[in-house]
């Protein structure tokens, strides 16, 4: 099959260059002591004056601060909303109402998110009117909001893993005594819980990315980052944020490649154990 | 298992997110779809209310200039089309590049592809506002791209790359590709080789094979593919701001514009309603190819 | 003739009643209108090809499946109502189902654990019971470290543990190869006499079946076709479904001659042969029914001589075709004037050299008037 071999291996490789360019650009300008990106200023380069001017900028640091407790705080909420919907939709079959479950966790992953955004907003605003509550926008409503949106993501996520679990496994439990709510407990939990991790992670992700939505719902007197980065780069290269942008894609490639390491090294572990069993039929 | 729902418990497991998403999701769509239909005012918050109260008697007061407005004014209905225009090109293009990318994963033995899919997604868990932020750089006048076709002799002075529908479609291509490959992949992933084996046998070229073999048996994942990037894409936002042109502007930016700069409210959820309306049928087909295809699994 | 001494009537009530049980998927029945009673102590298999509802039953008697009609009592208690953690049943599945992320010991304990059992109670009937299955050196070891017997073993462990009153077994030994499988039956056989457990297994092996079994049940597309000991269903099938499944089988299809209260006369014009069974048959003249005759049942023959003419009663002309060599038994194929082959099994007293010899003579197949069952439908 070497034609067909050759065209797609091309585009893949062609693809992934496309893919990659832009995040290298980033990383390298980053270490570069002038300001054009076109420039490297051999002289004083590479250097970590940008860092410097990041980690000294009030602004950036009290956005990044807010995004992390919103996300952390909103992915922990939405994985256990998530998960239960997940379940719900994977184990329960029909029932009453299944569809529109269907369909409130699925529509908001394609929802363009100035909609979403903005019915939030709404949404908040005519609270406040009715029952005084929220108080204003804020910390809070991000949260609620991101909230919302993140935890489609990880329903599907859950979804999706429950609906490959075998099924024998929660049968047996019940077999043996356990009511539902313990077979979820001590045996689907346990064993579903990377995809629960990755739920997680997904929908911290989102929140901590998340720029529209939040525009929105923020109000005055809050920031996250992405809307102190958008602001910043409305008006043209920002050199800094350069320096942001190398710092997250280490911190996101570092764990990546921790958590392949130990997902390989666990692997053989088991294939080892597999094969010593075997071994020794009995 | 074949349960009836007894108990009380798996009333709360699916009643909790269901109420969650009932109140953040479904309420406020009500509420754009009320406010779509009210007078704007200069109070707060902007609108007048739908119903007012005389002598006891309730008085509707629904407005439809909203959507008088938008339907009336050639900027809207330009803005409609020309967001619909870019999201169908630019899932043309995803589909272009992300089908061969998607083949070749596919393709490729057991530890590439982990490896490979890592490498398409992992730029997907970097700040998606950064990524578009970099094209700024590599396609601005004194950028990456115009400083390595003049050194190439290519071109004589800098072209004009940025805030035009090309920088607009890369921008777009560039962030929703993923979104292209990971249905069509695993789409691909599921098919049988020994059906394109057993095409060979019959004496079918590859390029034959590949049109009446895998092609139709891809059309699932093309369509989950298709649909997800084109959904997105006609409402969004920030590409367009960042990269796109500032003489025809995107229906999200619009929409924005109109809520934030004029402060028009109902308008703005016209805007929203008539995205909605215009998405729906996309939407409803999306659902029904995940359906179909989560039921071919079991 | 002395007459065989009757299986003693039964005193104890059924402990497993399945009355009139139905369930069915949409419109499609998976099992219709089944009635069983199983006794206390015995080994009861359900066998039975795929789709003839055997699996479908046996779940519902766990609980995961509630009967669309019916109702099925264990022990006197109806349990149509009862989920499966609340049922004093336990199941064996066939793909073992242990908990991947437990160790052995946590695997057989969980049981326990659900009935708030001590600690130190729970630890004693768990080491008793890794005892009897032979499982005790591995208690801390996890499935994906033990081979398939072994992870067998634990998984009945971990269904005894519990002392039910009814242990379900879904194809237990369609997993292991053949030298594990007929060892397996074995101590499956001693441990159920051992704790005296009530075994209910589903299979579609009928080898397995007929080892295991004291009765057993054969299924057909969601209905019970016959109930009986192994013996029973072997020498005295009620159909040719049943005798075809259950081991081979010879039908030789005929007309009825006469029929009479000890006995009947068939004429098999395919095959040639008359066939005289010492049988009361319910039929009449003309009828069309089939000659069972088990492969074991027949002798060869030498050809018949000029002077001897054409077969008697029971007695058939043929010329062999092949002959399989499997060891302890040779299987012979024998093909009739008009075509039509037969299946005969014979001991291998006298070593290969003599069956070799067989192919391609002209033999008579002969059997006796006790060996056919004359079956109606």
């Amino acid at each position: 099959m070497s034609r067909r071999g050759v065209f797609s291996r091309t585009a893949l490789v062609l693809g992934l260059v496309f893919l990659y360019v832009p995040i290298l650009s980033m990383i390298v300008y980053s270490f570069n002591n002038s300001r054009l990106v076109t420039v490297w200023d051999a002289a004083h380069s590479p250097s970590l004056k940008w860092y410097g001017v990041l980690f000294s900028d009030g602004q950036v640091l009290d956005a990044a601060w807010l995004s992390l407790r919103v996300a952390v705080c909103a992915a922990t909420v939405s994985t256990a909303l998530g998960t239960l919907a997940g379940t719900a939709l994977a184990r329960f079959g029909a029932f009453r109402g299944r569809s529109l479950l269907v369909g409130m966790t699925t529509a908001p992953i394609v929802m363009p998110e100035v909609i979403s955004g903005l019915s939030l907003l709404l949404l908040f605003v005519a609270l406040q009117q009715a029952i005084g509550w929220p108080r204003g926008m804020g910390a809070l409503t991000i949260t609620l909001a991101h909230i919302s949106f993140c935890m489609a993501y990880v329903t599907v996520v859950i979804q999706s893993r429950l609906a490959g679990f075998d099924e024998s496994l929660e049968e047996a439990a019940q077999d043996l005594g356990a009511r539902p709510a313990k077979v979820f407990w001590r045996i689907t939990l346990p064993l579903i819980l990377p995809a629960v991790l990755a739920g997680w992670l997904l929908a911290f992700t989102l929140s901590w990315d998340d720029l529209v939505i939040s525009q929105f719902v923020a109000g005055p007197g809050s920031s996250t980052l992405p809307m102190v980065i958008f602001s910043k780069v409305r008006l043209g290269v920002s050199p800094d944020v350069n320096a942001l942008a190398t710092l997250m894609v280490s911190v996101v490639a570092s764990g990546v490649v921790v958590a392949m390491v130990w997902m390989r090294r666990r692997q053989r572990r088991r294939e080892r154990d597999m094969q010593l069993a075997a071994a020794t039929n009995l | 298992m074949q349960q009836p729902v007894r108990h009380a418990g798996r009333r709360l497991v699916a009643g909790i997110p269901a109420l969650w998403l009932a109140v953040f999701f479904l309420i406020p769509f009500l509420i754009v779809l009320k406010i779509s239909f009210s007078e704007a005012r200069l109070a707060i918050p902007p609108y007048a209310p739908l119903i007012t109260w005389l002598h006891g008697l309730p008085i509707p007061n629904i407005h439809l200039s909203s959507y008088a407005y938008l339907f009336t004014d050639p900027l809207y209905l330009r803005s409609y089309l020309y967001s619909i225009m870019v999201a169908a090109v630019s899932t043309l293009m995803c589909l272009a590049l992300g089908y061969p990318m998607a083949y070749a994963i596919a393709r490729a033995g057991e530890a590439w592809r982990t490896f490979l899919l890592m490498l398409i997604v992992l730029p997907f868990w970097t700040s998606f506002l950064l990524r578009v932020y970099a094209w700024i750089g590599l396609l601005q006048n004194d950028g990456l791209v115009n400083d390595v076709l003049l050194r190439l002799g290519l071109i004589h002075h800098p072209v004009t790359l940025l805030q035009t529908n090309f920088s607009l479609y890369i921008g777009i291509v560039y962030s929703y590709l993923p979104f292209m490959i990971l249905p069509l992949y695993a789409n691909l992933e599921k098919h049988d080789t020994a059906l394109l084996e057993a095409a060979a046998d019959l004496g079918a070229r590859p390029l034959t094979a590949f049109l009446r073999v895998t092609l139709p048996q891809s059309l699932p994942g093309i369509a989950a593919g298709s649909l997800l990037v084109f959904i997105p894409a006609v409402g969004e936002y920030v590409i367009p701001t960042l990269l796109g042109r500032t003489d025809q502007i995107m229906i999200g930016r619009m929409l924005s514009d109109e809520f934030f700069d004029n402060r028009d409210w109902p308008v703005a959820s016209a805007v929203a309603i008539l995205i909605l309306l215009l998405l729906v049928v996309p939407i409803v087909l999306l659902q029904r190819v995940e359906r179909r295809e989560r039921e071919a699994e079991t | 003739m002395n007459a065989q001494p009757s299986t003693p009537p039964d005193p104890a009530p059924p402990y497993v009643r399945i009355e009139a049980v139905s369930k069915k998927f949409g419109e499609f029945p998976a099992v219709d209108a089944v009635s069983l009673e199983i006794r206390r102590g015995e080994i009861f298999c359900l066998l039975g090809g795929s789709g003839s509802g055997k699996t479908t039953l046996l779940r519902m008697l766990a609980g995961f499946e509630t009967p669309s009609a019916g109702r099925i009592y264990i022990d006197g208690e109806d349990m149509s109502a009862v989920p499966p953690y609340e049922r004093p049943v336990n199941m064996m599945f066939q793909s073992y189902a242990l908990f991947p992320h437990m160790s052995v010991e946590r695997n057989v304990a969980f049981g326990l654990e659900q009935e708030r059992l001590g600690q130190p109670e729970i630890r004693r009937r768990v080491a008793e019971i890794l005892e009897i299955v032979q499982m005790s050196p591995y208690t801390g070891r996890k499935p994906h470290q033990l081979s398939g017997g072994q992870r067998q073993r634990v998984a009945l462990a971990r269904a005894l543990v519990k002392r039910p009153k009814l242990l379900l077994l879904d194809e237990p030994l369609a997993a292991l190869d053949r030298k594990l499988r007929e060892r397996t039956q074995f101590e499956l056989l001693s441990i159920q006499e051992r704790l005296g457990v009530t075994f209910i297994v589903v299979t579609h092996d009928q080898e397995e079946a007929m080892t295991l079994a004291t009765r057993m049940g054969v299924m057909d597309r969601g209905r019970i076709v016959q109930v009986g000991t192994p013996a029973e269903i072997y020498e005295s099938p009620v159909n040719r479904f049943v005798a075809d499944f259950i081991g081979s089988v010879n039908l030789l299809e005929g007309r009825v001659e006469a029929a009479g209260a000890d006995g009947i006369v068939i004429r098999c014009e395919p095959f040639g042969c008359t066939v005289r069974a010492a049988q009361r048959v319910e039929c009449a003249p003309g009828d069309t029914v089939w000659a069972a005759i088990r492969p074991e049942k027949i002798t060869l023959a030498g050809p018949l001589s000029a002077t001897e003419g054409a077969p008697r009663d029971n007695q058939m002309r043929g010329k062999v075709r092949e002959v399989a060599y499997m060891g302890d038994v040779s299987i012979c194929l024998v093909e009739t004037d008009s075509g039509k082959v037969l299946r005969v099994t014979l001991p291998n007293r006298s070593g290969l050299a003599r069956q070799r010899d067989l192919r391609h003579t002209g033999v008579t197949l002969c059997w006796d008037d006790a060996s056919p069952v004359i079956l109606t439908r």
